[in-house]
């Protein structure tokens, strides 16, 4: 929502007959909301006023002219593009071979962290703190003595928390949809 | 020329190496363009350079354009992005400006509309006005709606909004653009025989006027 939209009283006051008179008039309404209408428009006179007001504007609107650019405007952008030409299209120059490459090392590096990090678990363990424990077990420390690594694994954690944001933003989408 | 053929003709024309059959497509769209830039930018000059840049992208990333929407929602993504663009760079507040800044740069404008008219008293040229007073985003969605004959779905691809909030944000803008029209076009409004049927209240003046 932008600031105009925020500071806004809602469309039409009470009842939003606005909203509604204008969703009429686009021909947006439910064949229920417009039988509807129609009826108001011929018993309510306030109503039909603003529905004469709004149409008003509508075809006002409507009938109002385009504005044109200068005489010389197409041979302006006639001249620019002579000097161009048409890109390849994005599809064609991004490999999607490259893409997969990408994703299956990524994939393989997480899976090999998660085997070699199961394998140092003693699942034979039992107790509260048997998780905890074996977890201390790893040693960490061979993996992320070098920068490198350790800068490679900030880069996977940062992709890894962009990803998570991604996906939560289109739920978020879908939940307010639904 | 190729002004018989559809926008995909004319589009498979000059992905083949056809280049001049893209002046189809700017004589076609260029007002739409322009009118659509001059609402969002306010200056004639400056939408001008704004609707060149677009044509200019929508020829250079032709290639990209995958005939899933219309050409012309797509161009107009394109205007409405360099458009942004452009005010970012002249450092403008594309929200900030006030309605009287608006309406002072409305008279100002170089298309002679404002000058002229108090003697043209035309509807016309009064709705368009109105529309120059309004806020960039008001201006364009009314624009985008009245003019350049997109659906809301299509004008929410435009603005990269969803559909409703498109629908929303139309609304709010004609309400505003009535307004504008009662307080600052009071005598115009008044000449108007209605458009609207016979049994028409008409427009409700501001009672101030």
């Amino acid at each position: 929502m932008n600031e105009n939209d925020k500071n806004s009283p809602p469309i039409g006051g009470a009842g939003g007959i606005e909203e509604r008179l204008w969703n009429y008039i686009d021909g947006t309404a439910a064949a229920e909301e417009k039988t509807v209408i129609e009826k108001l428009l011929d018993t309510d006179t306030a109503w039909k006023a603003k529905y004469h007001e709004l149409l008003e504007v509508h075809q006002l609107v409507q009938s109002s002219e385009l504005d044109a650019p200068s005489l010389r405007f197409s041979k302006n952008v006639m001249e620019e593009i002579a000097k161009l030409h048409v890109a390849p299209a994005t599809k064609t120059y991004i490999n999607k071979k490259i893409i997969w490459g990408i994703s299956f090392f990524f994939i393989a590096i997480i899976t090999g962290f998660l085997i070699y990090g199961f394998g140092q678990m003693d699942w034979t363990a039992r107790g509260d703190n048997a998780i905890s424990k074996n977890l201390n077990k790893i040693d960490l420390s061979k993996f992320f003595s070098n920068t490198w690594i350790n800068v490679f694994m900030m880069i996977n954690v940062v992709l890894g928390l962009f990803l998570l944001d991604n996906f939560l933003s289109v739920k978020r989408k879908e939940f307010r949809k639904a | 020329m190729s002004t018989g053929l559809n926008d995909n003709e004319i589009i498979s024309k000059v992905l083949n190496g056809d280049q001049q059959a893209y002046a189809g497509l700017v004589n076609r769209y260029q007002n739409y363009v322009f009118t659509l830039a001059l609402r969002m930018v306010k200056s004639r000059e400056d939408a001008e350079e704004v609707a060149q840049d677009a044509f200019i992208k929508a020829y250079k990333y032709l290639a990209d354009f995958r005939g899933t929407s219309k050409f012309s929602t797509w161009l107009y993504t394109i205007v409405n992005n360099t458009g942004i663009s452009f005010l970012r760079k002249k450092k403008l507040d594309i929200h900030s400006l006030d309605n009287e800044k608006v309406f002072e740069m409305a008279d100002n404008r170089d298309s002679g509309f404002s000058a002229n008219l108090v003697e043209q008293k035309s509807k016309l040229a009064m709705v368009n006005n109105a529309i120059t007073m309004l806020n960039r985003d008001d201006a364009e969605i009314i624009t985008l709606f009245y003019k350049a004959e997109q659906s809301l779905e299509e004008i929410a691809v435009i603005l990269g909004l969803e559909a409703n909030t498109a629908k929303v944000r139309l609304h709010r803008a004609r309400t505003r653009l009535k307004e504008k029209m009662e307080t600052h076009f009071a005598e115009e409004v008044k000449d108007l025989k209605p458009l609207s049927p016979p049994t028409g209240g008409g427009l409700r003046l501001n009672e101030q006027n």
